[in-house]
């Protein structure tokens, strides 16, 4: 089988068979991390653009890691040194970008589409790193590559995920990407974080937290974003962890072989407690390390052998 | 000059409805006759020099009349200007529009009325009927000198693109118009509500991961100012409702007998927020495209004669505010040249009959603005000419407005714009 899609800007454009390949992938790159020389000559001669537009550390970072180890160039342009700043648009500045002739081009923006709207405009790959509540496709896919790792299997395993869902692109993208590949997804959060219509992406709202933790193989904890909600969504963070906050108690209702992710970077003591975050049943730096290797997947089939493995 | 329109069924509803040959003479309708009295000449004579239109098979009506257009001249010329603006009017069989006051500087004054007025008089195209600002600026702190403007030459006053957040300001405005007896436009939208959303609040936003914006935040504003309209006695007309909590809102507020009309857009009736996708900014407006089950509602109080009239909220952008990001893309699509075989859907669905439509797209405006446009001699020759059953897919780039922001390119639609007479001349005739 070969990788045919230009772009990566969505979970809900990718079949099964796709995500399954990008994980088999991810799995050969991450041996590449682990060497003495951790660095491969795939995609010398090839540019990768990271347009970063939010404020970004470990995504960002991630990136640049995979590009590097790949043998890429990779360069990357802010928000503040674009002359996006200087009020050039967001399709002006794709186009800028495209006549220096780069192979990938990965962004991450504050507004939803924002991906989707230069990949229809730009000849290089676009690859799409968090839009607005929209996707972030990268990380789904890195945080089922961990839960595969782990456990062998997706299909049929009960994956909580509680938090902020309705302003995080991370919970959609998982939403999809987990239903798609047979897991059965259960969310929980406060109703005023609970976005209409979410099940038809394929989840069941828990009542509760404990009912939503009961049984789970994967407890997925969300980012409580304290800069954007004010306290119009809910009281206080006191109030907050102790309705939806992860603890030993609540954790004790998962599954024995329980493990638990948070995409990062984490409110010790809001939505999750330390003596959960730092135990052994936390997966949290795993993701961290297996996403370097997901995305030089992602780099490798959109850029290097897949796709473009007859044009030169 | 005189002009004989022959051949054609003449609907006036209310007034006639049948095969009629119509004499005009100069601006004005001089005669309607049957069609013997045409070939005998026992009525009227026609002369050597008469000009006659033969418009066999296709249906005369009043001028048709679009109470909610944005010709955004003076101001923003880039997007349309008066000109274009009544190109498209006419193209679309409009032979009067009601400008929106939101231009830059705002229509608050009378000098930008004049300018409106004496700039289309001078076009000699469709007529502008223009509306003025509510308050100051239309930034709902004080009232604009509405008097002034109503001497002027405005019909009504809004300061629609926004809502007056001060129910007491509201309150008062009612109170002062209805002493000039001038209505009241409300945009009803409850900001708080909105919150940065730009689509409507569903399962459809939430698939895209766009900020909703709930029906809630229209039908409150509705029942507000229903309110208020009972507690002053204004005349008060809703723009561009959308849901149908606001449908039911009015038809029992009319059921009590409060003095309030309203429009719906085509838009409304035709799409719902399902059909917003791959972030499309011509399907971005505001209100947004709702639900199947509002669409449904709109369509129901069409029928039942709760939603009074049709108007396109004509709202032509360039390609600056639509080609960029979902969010930060401007609100609004462009409806003058789609308004008609769009609402000559729901005549061919059987939704209306063809007497209620064009009084929702004629009469019923006309009557808001206090304008008779009735078929009869002396009045003026202000006429729309359709040929309802011609087959065609929507295509933009032939349209006159300067902005190409629809959602409807490539629609197959049935029934199209023939001939549209203005003070008995010719503005627009068939592709021309």
């Amino acid at each position: 089988m070969r990788f045919t899609k230009k772009d990566i800007l969505d979970i809900e454009s990718l079949e099964p068979n796709e995500i399954s390949m990008i994980l088999d992938t991810a799995y050969g790159m991450k041996e590449i991390s682990e060497r003495a020389v951790k660095k491969v000559p795939t995609l010398r001669g090839k540019t990768i653009v990271l347009f970063f537009q939010e404020p970004s550390t470990r995504t960002k970072l991630s990136f640049d890691t995979a590009a590097k180890r790949l043998s890429a160039d990779s360069l990357s342009i802010s928000k503040s040194s674009s002359s996006i700043v200087k009020g050039e648009t967001l399709i002006d500045t794709a186009k800028n970008l495209e006549a220096m002739n780069p192979d990938v081009i990965v962004l991450r923006h504050p507004s939803s589409g924002a991906a989707h709207l230069i990949a229809k405009r730009v000849r290089a790959s676009v690859i799409n790193a968090g839009d607005g509540i929209h996707a972030h496709p990268s990380q789904a896919l890195l945080d089922m590559m961990t839960v595969r790792e782990k456990k062998g299997k997706i299909k049929g395993l009960k994956i909580s995920i509680i938090g902020d869902i309705a302003h995080s692109r991370v919970a959609r993208s998982d939403i999809t990407g987990f239903s798609k590949m047979g897991a059965h997804v259960f969310i929980c959060a406060p109703g005023t974080m609970i976005p209409m219509g979410i099940e038809n992406l394929g989840c069941t709202i828990s009542p509760n937290i404990e009912t939503c933790i009961e049984g789970a193989d994967i407890i997925m904890m969300l980012r409580i974003q304290k800069e954007r909600q004010g306290n119009i969504l809910f009281p206080t963070e006191r109030e907050y962890a102790m309705l939806y906050g992860l603890n030993k108690a609540r954790l004790n209702l998962a599954k024995k072989d329980v493990i638990v992710m948070h995409p990062g970077p984490m409110n010790r003591g809001v939505e999750i407690s330390s003596e959960v975050a730092d135990s052994e049943y936390s997966l949290i730096l795993e993701q961290v390390t297996n996403g370097v290797a997901l995305r030089m997947a992602l780099f490798y089939l959109v850029a290097g052998g897949g796709r473009h493995a007859d044009s030169d | 000059m005189q002009t004989l329109i022959k051949g054609a069924h003449l609907l006036d509803p209310g007034n006639i409805d049948g095969k009629k040959g119509i004499f005009i003479k100069d601006h004005l309708i001089e005669a309607i006759v049957d069609p013997d009295d045409i070939e005998t000449k026992t009525y009227i004579e026609t002369r050597s020099d008469t000009k006659i239109i033969d418009a066999k098979g296709m249906i005369v009506v009043p001028g048709l009349i679009d109470i909610h257009v944005h010709l955004r001249e003076p101001g923003q010329e880039y997007k349309e200007t008066i000109k274009s603006g009544l190109l498209a009017s006419a193209r679309g069989g409009f032979t009067g529009v009601c400008s929106m006051p939101n231009t830059n500087p705002v229509n608050d004054n009378r000098q930008v009325t004049k300018f409106i007025i004496n700039r289309s008089k001078e076009l000699g195209l469709s007529k502008v009927y223009p509306t003025g600002a509510i308050t100051r600026g239309s930034l709902g702190n004080t009232l604009a000198e509405i008097y002034d403007m109503q001497k002027a030459g405005i019909v009504a006053v809004t300061d629609d693109g926004k809502p007056i957040e001060n129910a007491n300001m509201m309150r008062r405005a009612m109170e002062y118009c209805k002493g000039l007896n001038i209505p009241v436009f409300v945009h009803a939208e409850e900001l708080s509500l909105v919150d940065g959303g730009s689509m409507n609040e569903g399962p459809f936003a939430t698939f895209w991961g766009i900020k909703g914006i709930p029906n809630a935040a229209e039908s409150i504003m509705v029942a507000r100012d229903i309110a208020l309209c009972e507690l002053t006695g204004a005349s008060v007309h809703f723009c561009h409702v959308s849901t149908k909590e606001s449908v039911e809102a009015i038809r029992q507020a009319k059921k009590r007998k409060i003095n309030i009309t309203c429009e719906t857009a085509p838009h409304y009736f035709t799409l719902t927020d399902a059909d917003v996708k791959d972030y499309d900014t011509n399907f971005k407006m505001n209100p947004p495209l709702r639900s199947e089950e509002d669409r449904l509602a709109i369509i129901c109080g069409l029928s039942d004669g709760t939603i009074d009239l049709i108007a396109s909220d004509h709202a032509p952008h360039s390609v600056v505010e639509k080609d960029v990001e979902f969010d930060m893309a401007a609100f609004g699509i462009i409806g003058l040249e789609t308004s008609l075989p769009l609402s000559l859907k729901l005549f061919h669905d059987k939704f209306l009959t063809l007497e209620e439509l064009i009084n929702k797209m004629s009469k019923n405006p006309a009557k808001i603005i206090g304008i008779n446009n009735d078929i009869k001699p002396g009045n003026l020759a202000d006429l729309t000419i359709i040929d309802p059953d011609v087959a065609y897919e929507i295509n933009p780039e032939s349209f006159k407005s300067k902005s190409k922001n629809s959602p409807f390119s490539g629609m197959k639609v049935k029934g199209r714009v023939f001939l549209t007479m203005v003070n008995g001349k010719v503005v627009y005739l068939n592709g021309k």
